[in-house]
């Protein structure tokens, strides 16, 4: 704006010294990123196995260990490296005797603004969902995000009822939403007044991911409980 | 390398250019995408103030080192590499120090690539001084940014959640003022502070210094 224009302008820029001036500095750019990644990756991982762990323990009580394992059509695999085709990712959580003490998956479906995406914690003795916490979610404040401290819904995830069918193929009944007040039976989950979409979103996401994972897993119980 | 014209300024007035003359929040309103999204806490805002600093310092430093051998015809595409570096660099250092953070700032830590005042920064100031001269109002700049965010941050914060850094202020009677914490609040407050921040700057002639049409109605 002010003044006449700075930098000399030379008949014309060789097509050589843009080149040149472009790839260093991508060249030096590259390097810096390099470096960075190189530096942070092993932070970055921790953090997220930490962050991981914390959200395990915390849908499954009494947990002091966790290995994560891929729920294949051809058995259970540890859940390292890429995950195979059609497999479901969960969490096996063991006490300090190496005991089961429950399993965990994450869920997620659309909500008013976002996926909501939860963990819910899957009891095999009594097959019911028995924890439940919410990952992410972009939910308005003060309406949608009481799915993480509302009591009156977390008390739907006490003991959700995931009975697989004979076939074991499916559940029994599929999880629903019913509206605020009027859960009766036990694959019912009681809406928070107000935030209905947010709420169906959770019951969906659970849905979704049991009536999946719950048939591919059953069948290995027992190499869970023997650790894996 | 001073622009013709104009008076060379003192380094410290070179400093604070960015956190007074020429705030980007309150006097430029540049970068208000991030000022407005990501500034529902405290917490948050000063995050993203710092990470926007130092993506303004890094680029800073590089676009005045080269600044004789860049052509300009090709400035702007070797500026928003050098930014766009920064900017991947300071992501993978955020996920690094706490996920909880990077997961709040979301996709803003990535935008900051967008953010114009830094790349205004780099073809303003940054292609034109030294890098010392250039870093010296850059950290002006990333401060007043930062201040700015927080300005907003904190009331937002404190209107809209009742808390301040995540403390609770007022007790458990407190009916928080929601929309505050919501896109609208945003506007809100930042409206509310270009009010107070411009009445002001009307008010004391003197702060206003040699501000472009300072001195043709400042008394008027």
């Amino acid at each position: 704006m002010s003044g006449t224009q700075v930098i000399a302008a030379p008949a014309r820029t060789s097509s050589v010294a843009m080149i040149r001036t472009l790839g260093l500095v991508a060249t030096v750019c590259g390097i810096l990123l390099v470096l960075t990644y190189e530096n942070t990756l092993e932070a970055i991982n921790a953090n997220k196995r930490i962050a991981l762990e914390r959200a395990v323990f915390k849908v499954i009580p009494g947990a002091a260990t966790m290995k994560s394992f891929y729920a294949t059509p051809a058995g259970l695999v540890p859940g390292e490296g890429p995950m195979p085709e059609g497999a479901m990712k969960f969490y096996a959580a063991y006490d300090g005797q190496g005991g089961l003490k429950g399993l965990a998956a994450e869920a997620g479906a659309m909500g008013y603004a976002d996926m909501v995406r939860v963990l819910y914690g899957y009891d095999p003795a009594t097959e019911t969902v028995n924890g439940y916490g919410v990952v992410s979610h972009r939910e308005t404040p003060g309406i949608g995000d009481k799915i993480i401290f509302d009591q009156a819904f977390l008390k739907n995830f006490k003991a959700l009822d995931v009975r697989l069918n004979p076939g074991k193929t499916g559940l029994v009944n599929p999880v629903v939403v019913v509206k605020h007040g009027t859960k009766q039976r036990g694959w019912e989950i009681d809406a928070i007044a107000g935030a209905t979409v947010t709420s169906r979103a959770v019951a969906k996401g659970i849905n979704d991911s049991a009536q999946k994972l719950l048939p591919l897993l059953v069948p290995h119980l027992e190499q869970l409980q023997a650790g894996g | 390398m001073a622009i013709p014209g104009q008076q060379e300024l003192t380094q410290l007035e070179n400093f604070m250019e960015g956190i007074w003359k020429q705030n980007p929040v309150f006097v430029m309103l540049l970068g208000l995408c991030p000022a407005l999204a990501v500034t529902v806490s405290a917490v948050n805002a000063l995050a993203m103030g710092a990470a926007t600093t130092f993506v303004l310092l890094g680029s800073t430093l590089l676009v005045s080192l080269m600044r004789n051998f860049v052509p300009k015809e090709v400035r702007i595409a070797t500026y928003i590499v050098i930014i766009a570096t920064f900017v991947t660099i300071v992501d993978y250092l955020i996920a690094a120090i706490s996920l909880e953070l990077y997961e709040a700032l979301g996709a803003f830590i990535q935008l900051i690539v967008v953010n114009c005042m830094i790349l205004g920064r780099a073809e303003a100031h940054a292609s034109r001084n030294a890098p010392i001269r250039a870093l010296t109002n850059a950290l002006g700049m990333g401060l007043g940014f930062t201040i700015g965010l927080f300005a907003l941050g904190s009331v937002r914060e404190i209107l809209g959640s009742g808390t301040l850094f995540g403390v609770s202020l007022f007790g458990p009677d407190f009916q928080p003022w929601v929309v505050m914490v919501l896109p609208p609040g945003g506007f809100f407050v930042l409206g509310a502070w270009l009010l107070v921040f411009n009445w002001w700057r009307n008010r004391t002639p003197a702060a206003t210094g040699t501000l472009k049409p300072a001195e043709g109605h400042s008394h008027g």
